[in-house]
C-alpha cells in the first residue's frame, strides 16, 4: 500500500510541473508593462526599468520560469501589492475558509447524490425516479449565485433561520454552533449543482451493474433486496462513481467562487475575485497555483480511495 | 426511427425544443420590436415593481426598462453562450482529430497538455485566463471556450482514434488520398454526430459559466449587460427589490434547463445504446401476466413444473423463449435438461424461482409448484425465504457470477446468514466446513480469497458450497461446468455426484453435453425451441432415442476409441422462436419429416417405460439399437 502510494506520489509531479507552467504561461501573456501598471503611466521610464530589473522582467522567459518556480518551493510566492501582505500567507488563511465550505459540500453532495441516484436506479422509472431526475434536471441547470440569492431572500431574510451573510457573527463568539449557522445555506447551495451531476451517474452506474451476473446469484441466495441493491449492486456501482466524486471536487471548488461572493464567505475565490479587479496579478497566480496543486492532491487521495476500494487493482 | 422522429417522441426534449426556439427568435428579432432603449436611466422611476404603470417588469436601480434590458441580455448571453460553445467546438475538435489522427508522439504530447488542463479545477484556469487578458465579455468568451477545449479535445481523440484504424480510412490513404482529405471526407463526417453531442451537452453550461464570469463582474462592462451582469447588478438591491434580481435569475434557468432538455433528448436519439432501451435494471422477481388459466396439477414430486410459458419483450417485440413445458422431479432425484443454446432450458430453470430478467422476462403461463406450493405468482417474500435455503442455484461462469469486491467468505456467510440468523463468526465455521465439504484445501485461508484470486476450478467449487450453504432440497445447476476445462470438469461433476448421494438431494442439471448427463442424472428431458420433444430414463434415451432430434443431437458428440464414425451435423439452424411454424419445430430439419409433421400441434406423448416423445413418427426403438 505505502508503495502505492509513494507510486502516485511520483506520477503527480509531472502534473505539479505542468500546472505551474501552464499558470506561469498564461500571466506571461498579459499584454502591456506589468511595471507600469504597478506604477502608473505618469512613471519615469528610469523607475520602471528599476522595477522591471527588481522584478526580473528583463531575464529570458525561461529563466524567469525557474526562477518563479525556485520561490514557488521554498514557500515564496511574492507579495501582493494590494493588500501589502505576503501572498503565501493570504491564501493559507483564505483557502481555510474555503476548505470548510467546500469540504462540508462535497460530503453533502457525496452523500445525497450516490443515494438519491441509487434510489433512482433501484425504482426505474418509479415515482420517486421521476422525482428525482427532475431534480436532479433542475439542479444542473440553476445557477448557483442565483439559488444562493432566493436562498437568502426566503430563508435568511423573510424566515430568518440563518444569517444573511459572512462566516463568523461580527459580535459573538466563533463557537461551532455559530460556525454551522452560517455554513448552512451556502454549503447547501454549494452541494445541489454536484449532487445533481452525482445522482445522474450513480443511477446508470447501478443500473449498470444491476445487470450484471453476481446480482442474479445474489437474489439466487435469498438475499433481501434492500441488501442486493445497497450492500452488492451499490459496492460495485462505487467503483465507477468514486472517480465521478473527484472529479465533481474540483466542480465544488469551483462553484466555491460564486457562493462566497454571494455569502460574503472570506474563501480564496472571493480572494481571487477581487484580485482579478485590482489587477493583483502576484496574488491571483500564488492562488491558482496553490488551489490546484490540491486539487491534484485530493485526487491523488481518491486514486488511493479507489485502490482500497477495488481488490483487483494491483497495489 | 429518424433522429427527429425520437427527439419529437421524447417530450420534455420536444418541451425543450419549443421553448429554446421561441427564445431564440425573440432573441433574433429583439431588435425590431417595440421596446424601450435598455440603456436610458431614469432615477425618478427606479425600482418600479412589475405591472406598475406602463412597465411590463418594472424598473431597475437606475429606472432602466428592465422588460427590454432582460430581451437585450438574452440576446447577448445565448450569442455568447453559442460563440464560446463553438470556438471551444472547432478547436477542441481539431486538436482531438489531429492527435487522434496522427498518433504517436503527435498524439502523447497533445494528450499530455490536455491531461495537465483538465488537472484544474474549470474556474481557476477561466479566473487565471481573465486575470491575464482583463475583465470584459469577450476576454470571459475567451476564458470560458478556453476551459472546454480539453473536454472536446479528448472525447474526439478517442472516437477518431478507433475511426483512425478502419478499413476504409486505410482503404484511402492507399488510393493516394492526402492526409487532410481523409480527415475532411472520411473521419470529419464519423465524429460530427459526437461533436453535437459534446456541444448539445455543453452549450447549456457555457451559457451558465459566462453568466458567471459576468455576474461576478469579469464579464460584460456596463451599460453592456447580459443576464449575469443584471443579476450581478442588481444582487445590491436582493433584499429591498427582489424582482430585479428574480426576472434575470429565473431567464437564465429557463435557457438552461430548456437547453439540457434539449440536450438530454438529442444524446438519446442518437446514442444506438439507449436507442434500443437496453439500460433497464431487471426487478428482484420475474414479471408475470398469465394469458391462460391455471392448469391444475395435482403431483406428489418435489417440484412440478406444467405448462411454463416465458417471453421475453421488448420495444413491441416478442421472444418466445419458453413454449410450454412441463417437468416433474421426484426428491433425491437428478434430471437432466438438454439442449443447444437458444433451446430455452436456462429460461426454464431461472423461471422456477421468479429469477429470469425482467424486464423484459415475462411468465404468461403455466405453474410451478414446489412442495406442493405454488411459486408462479408467488409475492416477493415467498420466492426470497426459498431462493438459496431449499431450492438454490448454481451458476454457469463463476467469475461473473460470484460478487468480485468480497472475499469469497464474506459471501458464503452472507447465503447462510440471509436465512439462518446466527453471529457472523459461527456463520465464518460453518462456511470453512462448506469448502472443506467440496474439496477446497486450506479453507480457513480460502476464505479470505477473492474470487478473482482462485482458479476456475476453485471458483465453480465456492459456487457449489454457496449452493449447499443452507441444506437445499433441490439444486438447479445451469451449466455448472461448460466454462472449465476437460479435467476440472470431471472433478467438479464427480463431486456433485457425490454430494447428491450424500445428501439425498434432487438436481436439475442444464447442459448441451451428453457425456454429463450419462454420467449424473437418472433422467433427462431433451428441450427444442422452447420445449421438450423427448423425456425419460437416462439409459434408455442415450441407448436408444427416439426423437429424431436427439437422434442427430447425439451423433453430433465424438465418442473416443470408436473408430472412424462419421460426425453429422444437423443442417440447418435452430429455428426462430418468434415465427414457430405450425407442427413439430424440427421438421425444417429433420430427415424424415413429411406433410403430417408440419399441421397441428404434436403433443408429448407417453410410451413404453416412462418415456415419452413428441414425434408422430419416431425412431424405431429396436432397429435404432441395432444400426
Amino acid at each position: 500500500m505505502a508503495g502505492y502510494i509513494l507510486k502516485r506520489l511520483v506520477s503527480a509531479i509531472p502534473v505539479l510541473v505542468g500546472i505551474s507552467i501552464i499558470v506561469f504561461l498564461i500571466m506571461a501573456m498579459i499584454p502591456g508593462d506589468p511595471a507600469m501598471a504597478i506604477l502608473g503611466s505618469y512613471a519615469t521610464p528610469e523607475n520602471v526599468e528599476k522595477l522591471n530589473r527588481d522584478l526580473g522582467l528583463d531575464k529570458p522567459l525561461v529563466q524567469r520560469y525557474f526562477i518563479w518556480l525556485g520561490n514557488l518551493l521554498v514557500g515564496d510566492f511574492g507579495r501582493s501589492f494590494s493588500l501589502n501582505r505576503a501572498v503565501l500567507h493570504e491564501v493559507l488563511e483564505r483557502f481555510n475558509a474555503t476548505l470548510v465550505l467546500a469540504g462540508t459540500s462535497f460530503v453533502i453532495c457525496s452523500v445525497l447524490g450516490v443515494a438519491a441516484g441509487t434510489v433512482s436506479a433501484a425504482r426505474q422509472f418509479g415515482l420517486a425516479d421521476k422525482a428525482i431526475t427532475f431534480a436532479v434536471l433542475l439542479g444542473i441547470s440553476i445557477p448557483s449565485f442565483f439559488l444562493g440569492m432566493m436562498m437568502i431572500l426566503v430563508f435568511a431574510v423573510n424566515l430568518r433561520w440563518f444569517p444573511v451573510s459572512g462566516m463568523w457573527p461580527i459580535y459573538g463568539a466563533r463557537d461551532l454552533p455559530s460556525l454551522v449557522s452560517h455554513l448552512t445555506l451556502p454549503a447547501m447551495v454549494l452541494a445541489l449543482v454536484a449532487t445533481g451531476v452525482i445522482a445522474r451517474l450513480s443511477r446508470s452506474a447501478m443500473l449498470e451493474v444491476l445487470r450484471q451476473d453476481f446480482i442474479r446469484t445474489a437474489r439466487a441466495k435469498g438475499v433481501h433486496e434492500r441488501s442486493v441493491i445497497w450492500r452488492h449492486a451499490l459496492r460495485a456501482a462505487m467503483v465507477s462513481i468514486i472517480p465521478v466524486l473527484g472529479v465533481q471536487a474540483g466542480f465544488v471548488l469551483s462553484g466555491a467562487v460564486y457562493v462566497e461572493i454571494v455569502f460574503q464567505w472570506p474563501g480564496v475565490g472571493r480572494m481571487l475575485v477581487d484580485a482579478i479587479l485590482k489587477r493583483d496579478i502576484l496574488l491571483v497566480q500564488g492562488g491558482v497555483v496553490f488551489v490546484a496543486a490540491c486539487y491534484v492532491l485530493f485526487n491523488l487521495l481518491v486514486d488511493v480511495a479507489q485502490s482500497l476500494l477495488d481488490p483487483r487493482i494491483k497495489t | 426511427m429518424s433522429f427527429f422522429g425520437l427527439l419529437v417522441r421524447n417530450r420534455l426534449a420536444l418541451a425543450g425544443l419549443v421553448v429554446m426556439l421561441v427564445i431564440v427568435v425573440l432573441a433574433l428579432v429583439t431588435p425590431l420590436l417595440p421596446l424601450a432603449d435598455p440603456d436610458v436611466t431614469n432615477t425618478a422611476d427606479r425600482f418600479k415593481r412589475p405591472f406598475a404603470g406602463s412597465v411590463t417588469l418594472g424598473t431597475d436601480h437606475l429606472g432602466r426598462d428592465l422588460l427590454s434590458r432582460l430581451f437585450w441580455g438574452v440576446r447577448l448571453s445565448l450569442a455568447v453562450g453559442f460563440v464560446s460553445a463553438l470556438v471551444a467546438a472547432a478547436i477542441g475538435s481539431t486538436v482531438g482529430i489531429v492527435a487522434g489522427f496522427y498518433g504517436g508522439r503527435t498524439d502523447n504530447v497533445i494528450m499530455r497538455g490536455v491531461d495537465m488542463l483538465m488537472a484544474f479545477p474549470y474556474i481557476l484556469l477561466a479566473l487565471a485566463i481573465v486575470a491575464a487578458l482583463g475583465p470584459g465579455l469577450m476576454n470571459a468568451l475567451i476564458a470560458v471556450a478556453a476551459v472546454n477545449i480539453p473536454f472536446f479535445a479528448r472525447n474526439i481523440r478517442g472516437v477518431t482514434v478507433s475511426i483512425a484504424h478502419t478499413e476504409f480510412v486505410d482503404a484511402a490513404r492507399l488510393s493516394g488520398m492526402g492526409d487532410a482529405r481523409i480527415i475532411l471526407t472520411e473521419v470529419l463526417p464519423n465524429v460530427i454526430p459526437v461533436i453535437v453531442i459534446g456541444m448539445s451537452t455543453t452549450v447549456g453550461w457555457m451559457i451558465l459559466e459566462t453568466a458567471g464570469l459576468s455576474f461576478l463582474g469579469l464579464g460584460s462592462q456596463p451599460p453592456q449587460a447580459d443576464l449575469g451582469s443584471m443579476l450581478g447588478e442588481a444582487r445590491s438591491a436582493l433584499i429591498t427589490n427582489p424582482h430585479t434580481s428574480i426576472v434575470p435569475g429565473a431567464m437564465i434557468l429557463i435557457i438552461v434547463m430548456s437547453i439540457n432538455l434539449l440536450g438530454d433528448g438529442v444524446r438519446d436519439a442518437l446514442d444506438p445504446r439507449l436507442r434500443s432501451g437496453a439500460l433497464r435494471r431487471p426487478m428482484p422477481r420475474t414479471l408475470v401476466r398469465r394469458e391462460e388459466s391455471v392448469p391444475e396439477t395435482e403431483s406428489p414430486a418435489l417440484l412440478a413444473v406444467d405448462g411454463l410459458k416465458t417471453q421475453f419483450r421488448s420495444n413491441g417485440h416478442v421472444h418466445k423463449a419458453v413454449g410450454g413445458v412441463d417437468l416433474h422431479v421426484k426428491s433425491g432425484e437428478c434430471v437432466g435438461i438438454i439442449g443447444e443454446s437458444g433451446s430455452g432450458k436456462s429460461v426454464t430453470a431461472l423461471s422456477v424461482m421468479g429469477l429470469v430478467a425482467s424486464p423484459p422476462g415475462v411468465i404468461t403461463a403455466g405453474s410451478v409448484h414446489f412442495s406442493g406450493q405454488e411459486l408462479i405468482g408467488a409475492d416477493y417474500e415467498t420466492l426470497r425465504r426459498l431462493r438459496g435455503d431449499r431450492v438454490a442455484y448454481i451458476f454457469q461462469d463463476p467469475l461473473t457470477t460470484l460478487h468480485p469486491l468480497y472475499t469469497v467468505g464474506a459471501q458464503l456467510v452472507e447465503a447462510i446468514r440471509a436465512h439462518h440468523a446466527m453471529p457472523r463468526a459461527k456463520a465464518r465455521e460453518h462456511a470453512i466446513g462448506l469448502l472443506e465439504s467440496v474439496r477446497i484445501p486450506n479453507a480457513e485461508e480460502r476464505c479470505y480469497a477473492y474470487p478473482h484470486e482462485m482458479s476456475g476450478g476453485m471458483r465453480q467449487r465456492v459456487g457449489i458450497a454457496m449452493a449447499l450453504a443452507n441444506d437445499p432440497e433441490l439444486i438447479i445447476a445451469d451449466e455448472p461446468t461448460t466454462s472449465l476445462d476437460v479435467t476440472v470438469q470431471a472433478q467438479i461433476l464427480s463431486l456433485l455426484s457425490e454430494l447428491q448421494r450424500e445428501r439425498g438431494l434432487a438436481i436439475i442439471f442444464i447442459t448441451h453435453d451428453f457425456g454429463v448427463v450419462a454420467q449424473l442424472c437418472n433422467r433427462v428431458a431433451v428441450m427444442y425451441a422452447g420445449r421438450i420433444v423427448e423425456e425419460g430414463p437416462t439409459d434408455a434415451i442415450l441407448n436408444a432415442p427416439a426423437h429424431p432430434y436427439t437422434a442427430r443431437l447425439m451423433a453430433c458428440v465424438p465418442e473416443l476409441g470408436r473408430g472412424r464414425r462419421r460426425l453429422d451435423a444437423i443442417p440447418g439452424l435452430p429455428p426462430v422462436l418468434d415465427g414457430l411454424p405450425e407442427g413439430c419445430a424440427f421438421a425444417e430439419r429433420c430427415h424424415k419429416a413429411k406433410k403430417a409433421c408440419r399441421t397441428g400441434d404434436i403433443v408429448l406423448s407417453a410410451t413404453a417405460g416412462q418415456r415419452a416423445v413428441r414425434c408422430i413418427d419416431p425412431e424405431r426403438l429396436a432397429t435404432n439399437a441395432t444400426r
